[in-house]
């Protein structure tokens, strides 16, 4: 470009990316500027330190009296339940709702009331959820496992629909061609090229679904969570720790099953 | 098996994988019907949920938009605060630790599986119980709600970005390596280059996940929206309920649509 151009005068070789480096500062600037207005100090994490350390020492150890122990299993087996429940109501609804949302099968005015449904079920926490259906249909198991199952809906739902819009549409014309009717189609075109993709949902919902069916509890919806709360709030953190340690165990081992079943379908 | 002559018949999976998926079957059907079976459900609840659905909507209409100045506006927007610094704070401790969990930055594999150690364990807690635990330690208020939030992302931020850094083709660490550039170099002009994208949509989604998540903290007493709902559902105030409702399904909304422009514009 121009001739006059020496070694001195030579672009270096890695530019300063300004946009970046104002960006990383109005990164930081915004973190300084909203610690302020939350009220997050260095004084107040400090005695927060004090206060964890009486708080741990008072978790040690456990507890793991009989009665403590009973009540442990019976919220933990009916977490167990609801999640169970509703994943299986969650995935046998969302197939159906799955199928009819995909836009390359269906008619616009079938998945548009479709997917607006499933961005509905989405939008919401679990728990906030939880609440509504508390309020529906009284405390206990059953408004846990409607609103995980809400849930479930709203994520399997989601991604059946995408998974069913990125199948090879060559299949479902080859058996189309043959005069199939629209079941078969479905069971023998499209099915085959999204259940491996199927499973993968499915089994992450269940974990999923365990993991929130020890939450909704907080709201009064059933399972360990209301156990958990009223332990957190008599301050019986010996309790809250065996709680805790027997969620995270739980939760160990699904993942080892959900390890287990998505080798089976590889 | 079969001697030459006879008929062989082919199968598509062996018996082996058979068995196991018939005892997969098996063990879901026994699951859910137990389940079904032991589950406590007190049906004269279940016969009263239109009525009562039915109420809770009269009670929630009309939505009492007055009261969003007075009472929501400030707790909003302290939910958004308490989202994003907690992303931020998540994304500053996740850097290092999804650093020393690459096995081809760090390479040694005590570090590896020490800072993988920290991830799962932030994973495998939930953002409630976090919160539990840090209200216990701070108090209530916003600071436990964004320590709850920047625990639980430090896990799911870390463990996606020591993948992507994984990943990273080695050609450009080589050649730096081969000048002799030293190791901050190297990571910021070597993998850093090649990682970005996949590190900001990763925290841009993480950031989407907390808007939702710090919507509910308030319920244990972390600060934001939801301490407003658990007072506002402890009055019987469902009007007021319905305005956070809609407030949150409208922030979530847009949450979703602002990160789905940025990513367009960054990736």
């Amino acid at each position: 470009m121009n001739p006059g151009l020496t070694a001195r005068t030579r672009r270096p070789a890695f530019l300063p990316n300004w946009p970046a480096r104002l960006a990383w500062l109005a990164l930081i600037t915004y973190a300084f500027y909203a610690a302020s207005i939350l009220d997050v100090t260095w004084e107040r994490f400090v005695t927060g330190l004090d206060n964890g350390m009486r708080f741990i020492a008072r978790m040690f150890p456990p507890d793991t009296g009989a009665a403590k122990l009973q009540l442990l299993a019976k919220g933990l087996y009916e977490s167990i339940e609801m999640a169970i429940i509703a994943s299986a109501l969650g995935i046998l609804l969302s197939l159906p709702i799955g199928l009819l949302a995909a836009r390359n099968l269906m008619p616009a005015w079938v998945t548009w009331p479709m997917r607006l449904f499933i961005a509905l079920c989405r939008s919401f926490h679990q728990v906030i959820i939880a609440i509504i259906f508390v309020k529906a249909v009284g405390f206990g198991a059953l408004a846990g496992i409607l609103a995980l199952t809400v849930a479930s809906i709203g994520f399997i739902g989601k991604l059946f629909a995408e998974a069913i819009e990125e199948i090879s549409l060559k299949q479902v014309e080859a058996i189309r061609a043959t005069g199939a009717p629209f079941m078969s189609v479905i069971a023998y075109g499209v099915l085959p090229q999204v259940l491996t993709r199927f499973v993968g949902f499915a089994t992450y919902q269940v974990d999923s679904n365990l993991r929130n069916s020890t939450m909704v509890g907080i709201v009064g919806a059933g399972g360990i969570g209301g156990t958990m709360f009223a332990a957190f709030q008599r301050f019986d953190f010996d309790f809250l720790l065996t709680i805790l340690l027997a969620i995270i165990a739980v939760i160990m081992v699904s993942e080892m099953l959900q390890n287990q079943i998505k080798k089976l379908y590889q | 098996m079969t001697s030459a002559g006879t008929r062989q018949e082919w199968q598509r999976y062996t018996r082996r994988e058979r068995l196991a998926r018939f005892a997969l079957y098996f063990g879901i059907v026994t699951a859910c019907v137990v389940s079904l079976r032991t589950v406590e459900i007190i049906p004269e609840f279940l016969y009263d949920a239109p009525e009562q659905m039915a109420d809770l909507l009269r009670r929630m209409w009309p939505i009492e938009w007055r009261y969003y100045p007075k009472g929501v506006h400030a707790a909003l927007i302290e939910t958004l605060h308490i989202a994003t610094l907690g992303t931020i704070f998540a994304i500053a401790m996740a850097l290092p630790l999804g650093m020393l969990a690459a096995n081809n930055v760090t390479p040694n594999a005590g570090l590896n599986y020490l800072a993988k150690l920290l991830l799962v364990s932030s994973r495998s807690v939930n953002s409630l119980v976090w919160a539990l635990l840090f209200v216990a330690i701070f108090g209530p208020g916003a600071l436990a709600g964004t320590m709850a939030i920047a625990f639980r992302s430090i896990g799911f931020v870390g463990k996606l970005f020591s993948e992507a850094l994984e990943e990273a083709r080695p050609g450009p660490v080589e050649a730096l390596r081969s000048c002799g550039a030293p190791w901050p170099s190297v990571f910021i002009k070597g993998y850093w280059p090649q990682v970005e994208p996949a590190f900001w949509g990763i925290a841009l989604f993480r950031w989407d996940i907390s808007v939702r998540e710090s919507a509910v903290l308030g319920l244990v007493g972390a600060g934001g929206i939801g301490m407003a709902i658990d007072s506002a559902m402890n009055l019987f105030q469902w009007d007021r309920v319905a305005l956070m409702l809609v407030v949150i399904f409208a922030v979530v909304l847009i949450a979703e649509v602002v990160v789905t422009e940025i990513r367009k514009r960054i990736i």
